[in-house]
């Protein structure tokens, strides 16, 4: 596999095909979907999946975004390609697990990605920077119609499509948001937050999905029902739960400027600090200390163009990333110096915070 | 000083402590990190999930009769998938076995979801292929049957109106 394409690529998320946006990072949907009288991966025989594996294949790649992307098996590639695939949010472990007929497709924004024999036979997705769900589900919409026309869908008028878990029936469809919500972590009010949204049938979790920590105030947001309302209403609800938490970091911005100034521009100034001059960092920390000047953007202290600069570190911080920026496999301690000179190169330029530009 | 609670799994300490309401009744259970890392218990939606099907399973069993004495329960005709296995898993093993299990997903799909209906999109040409489905085993049926009672050309129009039917279909 290309990786040097792959990561050098002007490509959706990485701050070179679209504005970032403040506090929301990105925004995606994917459908669950599965070949009729074919049983699902997780049961299916070895000769079963490479069917559902050549079928899916041919139509995908009958599809012209396809074309000037990528496909991959993933018996074809070394672990550490699929970790950095992993760090780009384009396939989930689970696949990376799945070496017998497991596939990915992307195309070349990586903005469209198909995962091939994962928990269900097929994962339709699509990511879009900042929060945008009307254009995403335009266009996993067009892209699910179209691979309908050629693959027969397991399908029931009563259940909807009909999917590995009954968690994913209906619509089969999950849709999240990547939010950055520093000030809710920083004034201790995201246990709060958590807990609100899941009353509503909301759940929030760390960056890497299920069970992982809020490193860097990152965290994933999305709807956990699928069926019993159609995909525009459980989008609607999740944009209207979306835009209150959006809300609330806003006010916990403003707050902690009012209540705990020196303690906020103190963090800020030492993140500042330790990117520009640290020559250890391992990648907590960096995440911790790039989330702080990801704040330092959204209000107003530094150029926005910088933002798609830190939104690019984020994903370039991680160690698959850092390896293959070294060009060979590196001990830990090694990886945190290479990641700290990284972040001193990339953000050599990046001036000071300016505390008398603060707008809110 | 009060004795720490034990780990519902082993003896250790029990450091994680999970309530959750099952059927309208509170269940506890206490695990150290090692037993909750192995059932998952960090997976909140896969958890539950299984929770609610083992639950399910056994107040079938203990309210109404069991389908089989012992051992496997359901079993999918299409794919062999038992209902032991959807207890284990929390995941079905083909989309018949949405007719298998039906009854026993019924009622956890009201806890699961905000209705038991689909209201969402409708795919255009599995829709179309269903129809097909069953033109095709109607006509298939007429075939035999006239054949059974000697209308040879009966048949041969049934034979002829499968053939226009099919070609479509092969195609795509």
């Amino acid at each position: 596999m290309d990786l040097q394409k792959l990561i050098k690529g002007k490509t959706e998320l990485t701050g070179k095909l679209s504005k970032s946006s403040p506090v929301v990072i990105s925004s995606r949907i994917r459908l669950a979907r599965n070949l009729s009288n074919i049983p699902f991966p997780g049961w299916a025989k070895s000769k079963q999946k490479r069917e559902v594996l050549s079928k899916c294949r041919e139509v995908v790649e009958g599809f012209q975004p396809f074309k000037g992307g990528l496909f991959v098996k993933m018996e074809d590639l070394t672990e550490l390609e699929k970790l950095i695939l992993v760090e780009r949010h384009l396939i989930s472990k689970e696949l990376t697990q799945s070496a017998e007929a497991g596939a990915m497709a992307v195309d070349s924004r990586q903005a469209r990605v198909i995962m091939i024999n994962e928990e269900d036979h097929l994962r339709i997705q699509v990511l879009k920077s900042g929060f945008n769900f009307n254009r995403i589900w335009k266009t996993i919409d067009e892209l699910d119609s179209a691979f309908e026309k050629n693959l027969d869908y397991s399908f029931s008028p009563e259940l909807g499509y009909l999917t590995a878990c009954p968690t994913n029936l209906g619509t089969g469809m999950r849709a999240s948001v990547m939010m950055h919500l520093s000030a809710l972590v920083l004034s201790n009010q995201m246990e709060k937050v958590i807990r609100a949204v899941g009353q509503l049938g909301i759940a929030v979790r760390g960056i890497y999905g299920e069970g992982s920590d809020a490193t860097g105030s990152i965290f994933q947001i999305s709807n956990q029902q699928t069926l019993g309302e159609s995909e525009k209403e459980i989008l609607k609800r999740l944009s209207n739960v979306l835009k209150t938490v959006i809300e609330h970091e806003y006010n916990a911005r403003e707050k902690l400027f009012e209540t705990e100034r020196n303690m906020i521009q103190d963090k800020i100034g030492r993140a500042y600090g330790v990117l520009k001059h640290g020559y250890l960092l391992n990648s907590g920390e960096a995440m911790n200390l790039l989330s702080l000047l990801r704040l330092s953007v959204d209000i107003g202290m530094l150029e926005t163009d910088w933002r798609d600069i830190i939104d690019r570190l984020f994903i370039e911080n991680q160690p698959a990333h850092i390896q293959v920026m070294a060009e060979r496999e590196l001990e830990p301690s090694e990886r945190d110096a290479k990641r700290a000179e990284h972040l001193r190169r990339s953000l050599i330029e990046l001036p000071e915070p300016d505390f008398n530009k603060l707008t809110f | 000083m009060a004795k720490p609670i034990e780990c519902n799994s082993c003896n250790l300490p029990a450091t994680v402590h999970l309530t959750q309401i099952v059927n309208g009744q509170i269940k506890k259970i206490d695990l150290c990190e090692n037993c909750a890392k192995e059932k998952g218990v960090t997976d909140p939606e896969g958890f539950s999930l299984a929770e609610l099907l083992s639950t399910a399973g056994s107040s079938n069993s203990e309210t109404k009769k069991g389908n089989s004495p012992a051992g496997q329960g359901l079993v999918c005709e299409s794919c062999g998938f038992s209902q032991h296995n959807l207890n284990k898993l929390g995941r079905m093993g083909c989309p018949d076995c949405y007719k298998t299990f039906g009854s026993i997903l019924k009622p956890m799909l009201t806890t699961m979801h905000v209705g038991t209906g689909h209201c969402g999109k409708f795919p255009e040409f599995a829709s179309d292929r269903m129809d097909m489905q069953k033109k095709l085993s109607q006509l298939e049926k007429q075939i035999a049957k006239a054949i059974e009672e000697e209308r040879y050309e009966d048949a041969a129009l049934c034979r002829d109106q499968i053939r226009q039917l099919a070609e479509p279909v092969t195609e795509a």
